[in-house]
């Protein structure tokens, strides 16, 4: 890591991104998800069904994890820190466009990407993410209960379940990578601090 | 860069329009779902024809079998330690080897195979000799009215009534897609019920009883129609296979 003093502050000084609370959330998610990812990848991909076979038991293993996987979410809503970190997901200011467009043409310099607390990516995944989980909450149920709803949905659901998945795969292996490629962010979510220089060079606009 | 924004508090809720939209887009595909998979199922079916990676099979709908196992895992078995056992209400039980089942008359099916979970793979021969012909050579007793299938995974079990059974396009089937059939696709012996939903054809078939009355396989007792004929059971509407 290069630690440039451009910065007034001390090299080495850490700021506060999250706290206890919104770190296990994040844990706890994270871990309910990739059980959702590994039963998926075994019941979907012939090859793993061949190794693992049980399919009843993965089935349940991921049902569990599935219904499982808002809660983290709501428990941490709980927490004064998470609501006020979901508020500032929410809410879009004239930055974030700036950081959206210069996204789109893949302009990589630092000062087209202005960002609060959280760049527009992150806001944007955020969103989406929540609100693709509770779909396949949704139509998971549906392919559960079967009987609970008009059974023609049942194959809309499985349709909609599948597809849903493959690209929740997809923007999943992005949102992973991304973090791969920034050892200091993982930081953050694992201590809970992160270093001034890291915040003013990723996150200008954040004023913790 | 902006002088003085301090921090978005006050900005346009996106994040919640992105949430709410999301959800939308899965209602809205929940409605069009039987018209968007028609439409896929017909481009990726010619695609997978061409496809020599076999990446089209890993989409959603991409054409050809899953594996389907309720076991943890299965023994293979072949020509020397194979045994199909036939017994229960009849009057001359038999133990079958597998050179014992190629030498009786085999009999040839092509028709669609449809699976309940939806996928369905079009003109799939199968190959085989008639369960009622076994029946008929064990002598079924008067009382009899269904049979009990079990499966050398150790697992599975399925059930047919008598008159199932007795249909001609119900078989012990020996081959699938004109090859010996594979122990993934539950070879070297398995059940091919041709009119009905493919977990009736059970796969690793390893005994044949005569009971007298149906009793529930592994699906049926998790949920699943006993009869279960394709486009009228499960709640499903396909074309009928046979």
């Amino acid at each position: 890591m290069s630690l440039r003093a451009d910065a007034p502050a001390p090299p080495g000084a850490r700021v506060r991104r999250f706290s206890r609370a919104e770190r296990w959330v994040h844990r706890t998610t994270a871990a309910l998800m990739g059980i959702c990812v590994v039963t998926a990848a075994i019941l979907y991909i012939s090859q793993l069904a061949v190794m693992v076979g049980r399919r009843e038991l993965v089935v349940r293993v991921h049902e569990c994890a599935g219904i499982a996987l808002p809660v983290p979410v709501l428990l941490g809503l709980a927490s004064r820190a998470f609501r006020t970190d979901l508020r500032f997901l929410n809410r879009f200011g004239p930055h974030d466009k700036v950081w959206l467009h210069a996204a789109l043409v893949r302009d990589k310099r630092r000062g087209s990407r202005p960002a609060g607390k959280f760049n527009a990516g992150q806001k944007v995944y955020a969103a989406w993410i929540a609100g693709a989980t509770l779909v396949m909450l949704g139509t998971g149920l549906l392919m559960w209960f079967t009987h609970l709803a008009p059974l023609v949905w049942r194959t809309s659901a499985t349709f909609v379940h599948d597809w849903l998945a493959l690209t929740i795969g997809v923007v999943l292996a992005g949102h992973v990578g991304m973090a791969l490629g920034d050892p200091e962010a993982r930081r953050g979510l694992r201590t809970g601090t992160v270093s001034r220089e890291w915040a003013k060079r990723e996150h200008p606009l954040w004023r913790p | 860069m902006n002088s003085e924004p301090s921090e978005e508090r006050d900005g346009t809720p996106v994040g919640r329009r992105v949430f709410l939209g999301t959800l939308g887009l899965g209602a809205l595909g929940l409605v069009a779902a039987p018209t968007l998979q028609r439409g896929l199922e017909g481009v990726l079916g010619a695609v997978a024809g061409k496809d020599p990676t076999g990446l089209t099979g890993l989409l959603p709908n991409g054409g050809g079998f899953r594996y389907y196992s309720v076991a943890a895992s299965v023994p293979h078995l072949n020509a020397t330690d194979y045994h199909l056992k036939i017994g229960g209400l009849v009057d001359r039980p038999h133990t079958y080897t597998l050179a014992d089942l190629r030498a009786l008359p085999q009999t040839r099916l092509v028709k669609d195979v449809q699976c309940v979970t939806g996928w369905r793979v079009p003109g799939t021969p199968f190959e085989g000799v008639r369960l009622s012909d076994l029946l008929d050579a064990a002598g079924v007793r008067p009382g009899a009215k269904a049979i009990h299938f079990t499966c050398f995974d150790g697992t599975y079990t399925e059930s047919l009534t008598l008159d199932q059974a007795r249909r001609p396009d119900v078989l012990v089937a020996l081959r699938m897609q004109d090859k010996d059939i594979s122990h993934d696709h539950g070879g070297p012996v398995r059940l091919y019920v041709a009119p009905m939903y493919f977990y009736k054809s059970a796969k690793w078939l390893s005994g044949i009883t005569v009971t007298d009355q149906v009793e529930p396989g592994y699906w049926e007792r998790l949920g699943y129609d006993v009869d279960a004929w394709v486009g009228r059971s499960n709640g499903r509407t396909d074309e009928p296979t046979s």
